[in-house]
């Protein structure tokens, strides 16, 4: 810790912010770490109320020189959000007042601190919702959903939150303010905004947002489907949406997520079953019932057990809690998981859903997997005990293991959790070396001194292809 | 050689036509052509590849040269009940349309052509190749380069090859049009597909399974018709869609995008004032991108 330079940057945020910049122990122990299994180590946090706060916080650690991270509700799982190079902790939690509510716009602008969940709660008397759902949708904030660009299970129809979000006010990493985007349906110049969504807080700090409205659907229907082999679950998926039909969402659970989420919830899942498709069709009434008997025809011919349609809104609720509620269940088998996320072709779920499972054993861990089948995302998750002697080891190796398996079967990094920095040094497996130096040429316009949570998505050096290549992974090819 | 490679070849084929010196403008069917300037006339001009190289219906995605026609495009998809909505002149290339970037009429619910694009290769000033997005209906390893790259005219690379995600074609489409309130009409509908308004006459278009475009056509007391009415060609200006509400009737022709707010006009000034972005950052990414001013010189998306 650098003790003298740290006491003047205290100093100076501590005059803009007062008590709100800390330098406790327990702050500093508490802003080290997200939902990830990594941990760092934060300089000072900072806890703004509003833009100019924020500008002035910036202003200041671009004058120190010193990095700075943005950070919502922490619960990224790659590690977004974990503090590398001392930086000072810009928390956006007291930022959550929802702005205005423009029915005629169908716009609302939020407070990058708003969470997910108090947004389209706030909306739904008005009939409206915004769309991207996470599974964290109770706890994880608007902002942190920008940074994201994060799905949920309803972004099968809807699209992630870069179609939901039409402009962003941000500070700049030199301590400007701009506003990214704006209300028309094609705003001048270059999309500064399409870029900055999904940047893992890169590029500056979100500090207003506009979402877009959508309608709450006139009509729902939520089905649970059971198949006695997983295979033909996975075949069914494919085979929906090969029927022209795109759900809201299409969410599988394999046997052993059954087994914990009926445990935990009792929402009625047949444990018995080797998966379950959790299937929700949304829309006007004869589009919804016409895709329950698509459903029905397509399940019928992938030997499907019982199909289970959700009689009313509580019953519909109690099959998502089922759902939402699975990484949390996990904790009854183990007291630690490890939750991954890769992309695969539909096609090529099967495929690499058995090589979880070898993967898993091959490492002695314990593999349990729910995850959005409609769009390809898997979502294995590790279960294991930290107390167990090198069990990191094998999770890490795993984990990696599984990364290569879903980019050999045509897949991709990360469907929603992003790069952070679990998958920077994996990034070389899907991209070239020059393909990286344009991404982060983009990245140094908005930040040429690098100090806009530094260290994340790209691997160090990405320009320099010497330094680089220490970080490659083994076995990838640039 | 697999058409995978085959493909492979064509794109590092026009990565060398764009090559890595001297002024090149790329050419789709010069269907938007005037937008952002016409190119300077010593800049060479390359075509990128064309074809459908793979659809897989069931991963709802097509990979195409960016130098695909609509034509060809819609036709390909149509072979299994898939399309992309662009909905721009047939004769337009994939290329073009996204290094323009407007979207078509009924972007109300398909929303803008950006967010249909999942994977695009292009060739930098360097006359490399760059690959950005991915290949899967839902990705976010890395920056999210395709957005930037829809709506830039080229001035960041000349678009090689594109994957994009399909949607099935609706099993029915209705155009509907009379005279009628367009913003009563937007409440009444569920995430309808178009509504256009000239200040006298509505078009509505709604898409679904039948009995529900019935049931929401019976909302409206409007005529069934061919389809949209001609757009006037002249201006084209994006403000607020609530602004659309100030606009009245004066006998002058234009078609509004209501909920969207896209004007189509043949007035020379609509008295619009548009936000101002933050012209600076995006010279900087633009000198940075392309430090000579090599690709497609002339254009313009950040106005001097």
């Amino acid at each position: 810790m650098q003790i003298s330079t740290d006491t003047k940057l205290f100093d100076d945020l501590s005059a803009v912010l007062g008590s709100r910049a800390r330098s406790g122990d327990f702050e500093l122990g508490l802003y080290g770490k997200d939902g990830s299994v990594l941990e760092g180590q934060p300089a000072i946090v900072c806890l703004p109320v509003d833009t100019e706060e924020v500008r002035q916080v910036v202003r200041i650690c671009h004058d120190h020189g010193r990095p700075f991270l943005a950070r919502g509700s922490g619960t990224g799982l790659a590690g977004g959000a974990v503090p590398v190079g001392d930086p000072v902790i810009i928390a956006t939690a007291k930022m959550n007042k929802i702005l205005d509510v423009d029915l005629d716009n169908r716009v609302a602008w939020v407070e990058p601190g708003v969470l997910n969940l108090d947004l389209s709660k706030e909306l739904s008397p008005l009939g409206f919702h915004f769309a991207p759902d996470p599974s964290s949708q109770q706890v994880c904030s608007i902002g942190g959903n920008v940074a994201n660009n994060s799905g949920g299970p309803h972004c099968l129809a809807y699209g992630v939150t870069s179609a939901h979000v039409v402009a962003i006010e941000v500070v700049l990493p030199d301590g400007s303010v701009t506003v990214l985007g704006d209300l028309t349906a094609e705003p001048h110049g270059y999309d500064l905004r399409g870029i900055f969504v999904g940047s893992e807080g890169t590029m500056g700090v979100a500090t207003k947002v506009a979402v877009r409205l959508t309608p709450n659907p006139p009509s729902v229907r939520t089905l649970l489907l059971d198949f006695a082999d997983v295979r033909d679950g996975a075949a069914t998926v494919s085979a929906i949406i090969a029927a022209g039909l795109i759900p809201a969402a299409l969410e599988m659970m394999d046997k052993r997520a059954i087994e914990i989420v009926e445990a935990f919830v009792n929402a009625g899942y047949p444990t018995e079953a080797d998966a379950v498709l959790l299937v929700e069709l949304d829309g006007l009434p004869g589009g919804v019932e016409h895709g329950v008997e698509v459903i029905r025809e397509v399940a019928a011919r992938h030997e499907v057990g019982n199909i289970r349609v959700a009689v009313d809104n509580e019953e519909r609720e109690l099959l998502w809690k089922g759902r939402k509620n699975a990484f949390g269940a996990v904790a009854r088998i183990k007291p630690d998981y490890y939750l991954h996320d890769t992309v695969v072709p539909r096609g090529k779920l099967v495929e690499v859903l058995e090589k979880v499972y070898n993967i898993a054993d091959a490492y002695d861990l314990i593999a349990v997997n729910v995850f959005h089948a409609g769009d390809g995302n898997l979502h294995p998750i590790l279960a294991y005990d930290s107390n167990e002697q090198g069990v990191m080891e094998r999770v890490h190796a795993a984990g990696r293991a599984i990364v290569t398996a879903s980019i050999e079967a045509g897949g991709v990094l990360s469907g929603e959790h992003g790069i952070g920095l679990e998958k920077r040094d994996y990034m070389g497996m899907l991209f070239s070396s020059h393909d990286m130096a344009t991404q982060d040429l983009i990245r140094e316009a908005f930040d040429p001194q690098g100090l806009a949570n530094p260290l994340k998505v790209l691997p160090s050096g990405s320009r320099c292809s010497d330094s680089f290549r220490q970080h490659v992974p083994e076995g990838a090819w640039v | 050689m697999s058409s995978e490679d085959q493909n492979s070849q064509e794109i590092l084929d026009f990565a060398s036509q764009v090559g890595a010196s001297g002024p090149v403008t790329v050419v789709g069917g010069r269907t938007q052509w005037q937008v952002g300037g016409l190119p300077d006339p010593g800049a060479r001009e390359v075509v990128a590849p064309s074809g459908v190289w793979s659809h897989q219906p069931e991963e709802m995605t097509v990979r195409c040269g960016a130098g695909t026609t609509l034509k060809e495009l819609s036709e390909q998809l149509a072979k299994h009940g898939q399309m992309v909505p662009l909905d721009m002149d047939p004769t337009a290339t994939v290329g073009g349309v996204l290094a323009v970037g407007r979207s078509g009429i009924r972007r109300l619910k398909y929303g803008h052509v950006r967010d249909l694009v999942l994977q695009i290769r292009h060739v930098d000033h360097e006359g490399k190749v760059v690959t950005s997005g991915g290949p899967t209906v839902k990705n976010v390893s890395g920056y999210d380069l395709c957005r930037l790259l829809v709506g830039s005219l080229g001035k960041f690379g000349c678009m090689a090859e594109v994957i994009l995600r399909c949607l099935p074609v609706p099993q029915t489409t209705r155009w509907l049009s009379g005279p009628a309130d367009p913003f009563e009409v937007y409440s009444k509908l569920y995430r309808p597909s178009s509504i256009l308004w000239n200040g006298e006459q509505v078009w509505v278009c709604v898409e679904g399974v039948s009995s529900d475009v019935d049931a929401e056509a019976g909302l409206l007391d409007l005529e069934e018709v061919e389809g949209p009415p001609d757009l006037p060609t002249g201006r084209r200006v994006a403000v607020e869609p609530k602004s659309l509400k100030d606009l009245v009737p004066d006998g002058r022709s234009w078609v509004a995008e209501i909920g969207v707010g896209i004007v189509h006009t043949n007035d020379a000034d609509t008295g619009w004032r548009v936000p101002e972005p933050n012209y600076s950052l995006m010279l900087d990414l633009e000198h940075r991108l392309d430090p000579t001013g090599r690709l497609n010189p002339g254009r313009q998306v950040v106005e001097a």
